[in-house]
C-alpha cells in the first residue's frame, strides 16, 4: 500500500511576494536584505542548478526562478511594492482608469514642465532633477507613513499615482540630460 | 533524462562519471574551446600546439574544407570561398550586412530574411559555416579527453539579439553539441577573472572583439555574478578598425581596390599595420593591387584620427551603460578589458581617461572569453561540487509587440533579469474581430520599423465581440539561454496560439536533421553502430536514474502510478538488451522519460519548496 507523502507547503509559486521572500507585509524594506535573500532564493532554484536534470526538471525550476524575478522586480521598486500593497489590501491603483489629482498636485507638474521645456544647460537640468528628486523622497516616507502606520491603503493609492507622476518626469528629465550629454 | 536526481544540486551522483564538459568561444575571428582539468580551466590546444583557430572556413572544389590557418593562408587567393567573420552574418539577414559591396563574398538572399553565401560547394548558410568551426572543437575536445563532449556552453556577444542567439543554437546543434547554456562573453569573461581573483564590487568588462563590441556592468557578492546592465554595438569591432584603416589609406593614395583578391589582400595589411602600431608609432605597408601597388606609411596618430569615429561610439555605449545601472563612473571600482582589440593604445587610453582608473589587462584577453565558459560548463554538468557560482544574467536588448500605427509596445524592458516572464493584455478594434496579428521586435526605438523583427504569428478563433471587448494575454517568455518564446491567449473565450520565436531567423528542427546528415561525412565514424551503442547508454542511463528516483521518493506516488512506470521500466530493459534499431530503442527510452515526467516535475517541486522553506526557517 503506497501512501503520498504530507509535506508541509509552507511556501507555492501562489504565495505573494512578502511571503515568496520571507519579509514583512508591509512598505518599508532594507534594500540590501532583499538583494541577499533574492540571490539565496535563485541560489536554490535557478535551472542552472538543475542543467543536467532533463526537460520536466528545467521548466519547473524556470517557474520558480521567473516567478522570485517577478517578486523581486516588484518589492525593489518602491512605486511597485506600494502599488502592490494597496492591492493585497483591496484598494487597487487603476492607474490607466483612474488619472484624477488634486489641483496642487497638477499646478506643480505644470510648472515642473514648463521649466524642463525651457531648461537648456545641464546645470539647469540636474537642479530640476534633483527637486524631483527630492520630492520623491518625500513621497516615500509620506507613503511609509499611510502604509505601515495608518495603514490608510485608499490614501496610499492617491500617492502611488502621484508617484508615478513624479517618476515619469524625473525620466524626461533624465532623457533630456542624456540627449544632451552624448 | 527527466527525473531528477536526488544528490545536491550540482554534484555528480558518481564521482568516477565526471562529464567532459567545455566552455566555447565561438568569436569572429578566432575561436578556443576550454575545459576545466584537475580543477584548473585551461585552453586546449590541437596537434600543433595553437590554442587560437582562425573562424574561418574554406570549401573546396568536390567535397573537403579547409578550417582554421590552413583557410586563413588561402584568403588571399580564394576569397570567394573562404569565409571569414561569419558571426557577423549570424541571424541577419542581408539588408542587416553594412559594406557588404566591400566583402568579397556572393551573397544570396533567403527566403525568412536569413542570408546565405555562395561557394564553389553551394550556398552555405552562416549558421553551417558556425557549425564547422564549433565541430572542429569538438574533435579537438574529443582528441584531447579520448572521450566524448558531455555539453557545451557557447558564448554570445551580450548585445546579441534573438535571432542571433538562435542562429548560435542552432550551429552548435547542427555541430552535434549538447548546448548547456548560452552566456554573454563579457559574463563569461567576469567568471574568468573574478573566480581567479575573488573579486567583490561592482566591475565592468569592456570588451571589444574582432567584430562585437559589448560592456556589461557586474556586481560580484560571493560567487553571484549579477548582471546589473549590459550594452554595446553588435557590428562594431577591430574589423572595423582595419576597415577604417583601408580606407584612409585609399584616400591617401587615391588608390582602388577592385577585385575582392584586392580587398582581402588590403585588409590583411592594414590589420597587420593596425597590430604592429600597438607597439610602435609608425609603420610601412606595401600592397600589391590588381592595377598598381600600393606603398604606404602610416603614425599612430593617423590610424587614431581615422579610427575615432569608432572609439567614440564604444565610449557612448559605456555611458549608456552606466546610466542604465544608475551608476556613475567612480563606482566603478575596475574595468576587465577582453578581446584581441583592447590592446589597441587609443582604446586603453579612452578607457582610463573615461574611468579615470588604469584599466585590467592581467588576463590574457583573447582567451579569457572561453575560461569562463569552461567554467560555467564544468558546473552545469555536475563536475564541481563547491556550486557556489551562480549567474544572474540579462536580457540586452527591449521586447516588445506591434501596435497601431507601428508602435512598439514594450513588454520585457531591457536589462531585466532572465529568466523572466511578463505578459500585457491586448484588444481587438474592430466589431467582431477573429483573429489578431502579433509582430513580435525587439530593439529600443519606438517604430517598428527601426526595431528587430523577430516573428509573426497570428492568434484566430477569438468568438466575434465588440471592438475593445476582447483580452487578449501575450506572454514573452525568456529562458536562461536568453532565448524568447511567446503565448498569446483570449482570456473569456480561452483560445490559445503559442510559438518558439524562430520562424523569422531560425531553423526549423527538421532542417537541423537533414542538415546534420548531410554534413559530417567526413568523419570516419560508422554512424549507425555508434548510434546503437548511444542509444543503449543512453537507455540504461535512463533506467538508472528511474531506479535511484524510486528508491528516493517512491512514496510520493500511488501504487497505480508506481505500477505504471515499473511496466515502462520493464519493456526498456527488454529494448536495452535485444533491441538492435538505435531509432526504436531510443523511442523506448522517451516513452520512460515521458511517463516519469510528472513524477520529476513532482519531486522538483518537492525539493524546491524544501530549500525555499529552510531558507525561510533560517532567515526568521
Amino acid at each position: 500500500m503506497w501512501l503520498r507523502r504530507i509535506i508541509p507547503r509552507l511556501i507555492s509559486l501562489q504565495a505573494n511576494d512578502f511571503e515568496l521572500f520571507g519579509m514583512p507585509i508591509q512598505f518599508s524594506m532594507k534594500r540590501d536584505a532583499l538583494d541577499v535573500r533574492w540571490k539565496e532564493l535563485q541560489r536554490e532554484v535557478h535551472p542552472d542548478r538543475f542543467a543536467v536534470e532533463g526537460a520536466a526538471a528545467q521548466r519547473i525550476a524556470m517557474q520558480w526562478s521567473v516567478r522570485i524575478n517577478e517578486a523581486y522586480q516588484r518589492l525593489k521598486d518602491p512605486v511597485k511594492r506600494a502599488a502592490y500593497l494597496c492591492e493585497l489590501h483591496g484598494a487597487p491603483v487603476n492607474a490607466e482608469n483612474n488619472t484624477a489629482m488634486p489641483a496642487v498636485f497638477l499646478m506643480q507638474q505644470m510648472t515642473w514642465r514648463e521649466t524642463l521645456d525651457e531648461t537648456q544647460t545641464q546645470a539647469e537640468l540636474e537642479t530640476l532633477l534633483s527637486e524631483v528628486q527630492m520630492t520623491h523622497q518625500q513621497a516615500l516616507i509620506d507613503m511609509a507613513q499611510a502604509i505601515d502606520d495608518a495603514r490608510d491603503y485608499n490614501l496610499a493609492v492617491g500617492q502611488v499615482r502621484a508617484l508615478m507622476f513624479i517618476d515619469r518626469f524625473a525620466s524626461e528629465v533624465r532623457h533630456k540630460l542624456d540627449v544632451l550629454l552624448d | 533524462m527527466a527525473l531528477l536526481q536526488i544528490s545536491e544540486p550540482g554534484q555528480a551522483p558518481d564521482p568516477h562519471q565526471r562529464r567532459i564538459a567545455v566552455g566555447i568561444d565561438l568569436g569572429t575571428t578566432h575561436s578556443l574551446v576550454a575545459s576545466v582539468r584537475n580543477g584548473v580551466a585551461e585552453c586546449l590546444p590541437d596537434h600543433d600546439g595553437h590554442v587560437i583557430l582562425p573562424s574561418v572556413v574554406r570549401y573546396l572544389p568536390g567535397q573537403g574544407r579547409q578550417i582554421g590557418y590552413e583557410a586563413v593562408n588561402a584568403a588571399a587567393t580564394d576569397p570567394q570561398n573562404t569565409i571569414a567573420s561569419v558571426k557577423r552574418f549570424m541571424g541577419r539577414s542581408l539588408k542587416d550586412v553594412v559594406n557588404a559591396d566591400k566583402l568579397p563574398y556572393v551573397f544570396v538572399n533567403k527566403d525568412q530574411g536569413m542570408l546565405s553565401l555562395q561557394t564553389v560547394q553551394g550556398e552555405k548558410s552562416p549558421v553551417e559555416v558556425s557549425a564547422e568551426i564549433l565541430a572542429t572543437l569538438r574533435f579537438r575536445a574529443e582528441d584531447t579527453f579520448n572521450d566524448d563532449v558531455y555539453g557545451a556552453v557557447i558564448t554570445v556577444p551580450a548585445y546579441f539579439d534573438d535571432a542571433q542567439r538562435q542562429a548560435t543554437k542552432d550551429a552548435a546543434q547542427l555541430a552535434g553539441l549538447n548546448v548547456l547554456r548560452l552566456i554573454n562573453e563579457p559574463t563569461a569573461a567576469a567568471i574568468a577573472y573574478g573566480l581567479d581573483n575573488a573579486s567583490e564590487g561592482v566591475y565592468a568588462v569592456f570588451d571589444l572583439g574582432g567584430g562585437t563590441f559589448d560592456i556589461s556592468i557586474l556586481r560580484l557578492t560571493r560567487g553571484v555574478f549579477e548582471v546589473m546592465a549590459t550594452g554595446g554595438d553588435s557590428a562594431l569591432g577591430g574589423d572595423d578598425y582595419d576597415e577604417a584603416l583601408a580606407q584612409c589609406l585609399l584616400m591617401q593614395k587615391g588608390a582602388h581596390a577592385i577585385t575582392p583578391q584586392d580587398k582581402t589582400l588590403l585588409k590583411a595589411a592594414a590589420r597587420q599595420a593596425k597590430e604592429e602600431l600597438t607597439l610602435q608609432s609608425e609603420v610601412s605597408l606595401n600592397v600589391d593591387l590588381s592595377a598598381h601597388s600600393l606603398t604606404a606609411s602610416i603614425s599612430r596618430a593617423e590610424f587614431e584620427a581615422a579610427t575615432s569615429a569608432l572609439t567614440l561610439r564604444c565610449m557612448s555605449a559605456v555611458r549608456k551603460a552606466l546610466r542604465d545601472a544608475q551608476l556613475s563612473k567612480n563606482e566603478i571600482q575596475g574595468v576587465v578589458m577582453v578581446g584581441g582589440s583592447t590592446r589597441m593604445p587609443q582604446i586603453q587610453s579612452a578607457v582610463a581617461n573615461f574611468f579615470d582608473k588604469a584599466p585590467l589587462n592581467n588576463l590574457n584577453p583573447d582567451e579569457v572569453v572561453a575560461l569562463g565558459a569552461a567554467i560555467q560548463a564544468n558546473q552545469l554538468a555536475g563536475n564541481d561540487n563547491s556550486g557556489d557560482l551562480l549567474l544572474l544574467d540579462v536580457i540586452p536588448l527591449s521586447l516588445g509587440i506591434e501596435t497601431m500605427g507601428g508602435l512598439s509596445e514594450r513588454i520585457i524592458p531591457r536589462n531585466q533579469t532572465i529568466p523572466t516572464a511578463m505578459a500585457q493584455d491586448f484588444t481587438t478594434y474592430k466589431d467582431g474581430q477573429t483573429a489578431l496579428a502579433l509582430h513580435v521586435v525587439q530593439g529600443e526605438r519606438d517604430l517598428v520599423q527601426d526595431c528587430r523583427s523577430l516573428a509573426r504569428f497570428e492568434l484566430r478563433g477569438i468568438p466575434p465581440m465588440a471592438a475593445g471587448a476582447a483580452r487578449i494575454r501575450v506572454t514573452f517568455t525568456v529562458d536562461a539561454d536568453g532565448l524568447l518564446s511567446v503565448a498569446a491567449k483570449e482570456q473569456i473565450s480561452g483560445v490559445e496560439a503559442q510559438i518558439d520565436v524562430k520562424p523569422s531567423y531560425g531553423l526549423s528542427d527538421d532542417q537541423i536533421a537533414t542538415m546534420l546528415k548531410e554534413s559530417f561525412t567526413t568523419a570516419e565514424v560508422d554512424m549507425k553502430s555508434r548510434a546503437i551503442v548511444e542509444a543503449r547508454v543512453d537507455g540504461e542511463r535512463m533506467l538508472l536514474a528511474t531506479q535511484s528516483a524510486l528508491n528516493a521518493d517512491g512514496d510520493l506516488l500511488t501504487a497505480n502510478e508506481r505500477a505504471q512506470i515499473e511496466q515502462l521500466m520493464q519493456s526498456l530493459r527488454q529494448a536495452v538488451m535485444t533491441e538492435r534499431d538505435a531509432q526504436a530503442l531510443e523511442n523506448v527510452t522517451t516513452e520512460l522519460a515521458k511517463g516519469t515526467e510528472a513524477f520529476a516535475a513532482e519531486r522538483m517541486n518537492h525539493s524546491i519548496q524544501k530549500a525555499l522553506s529552510g531558507q525561510n526557517i533560517q532567515s526568521l
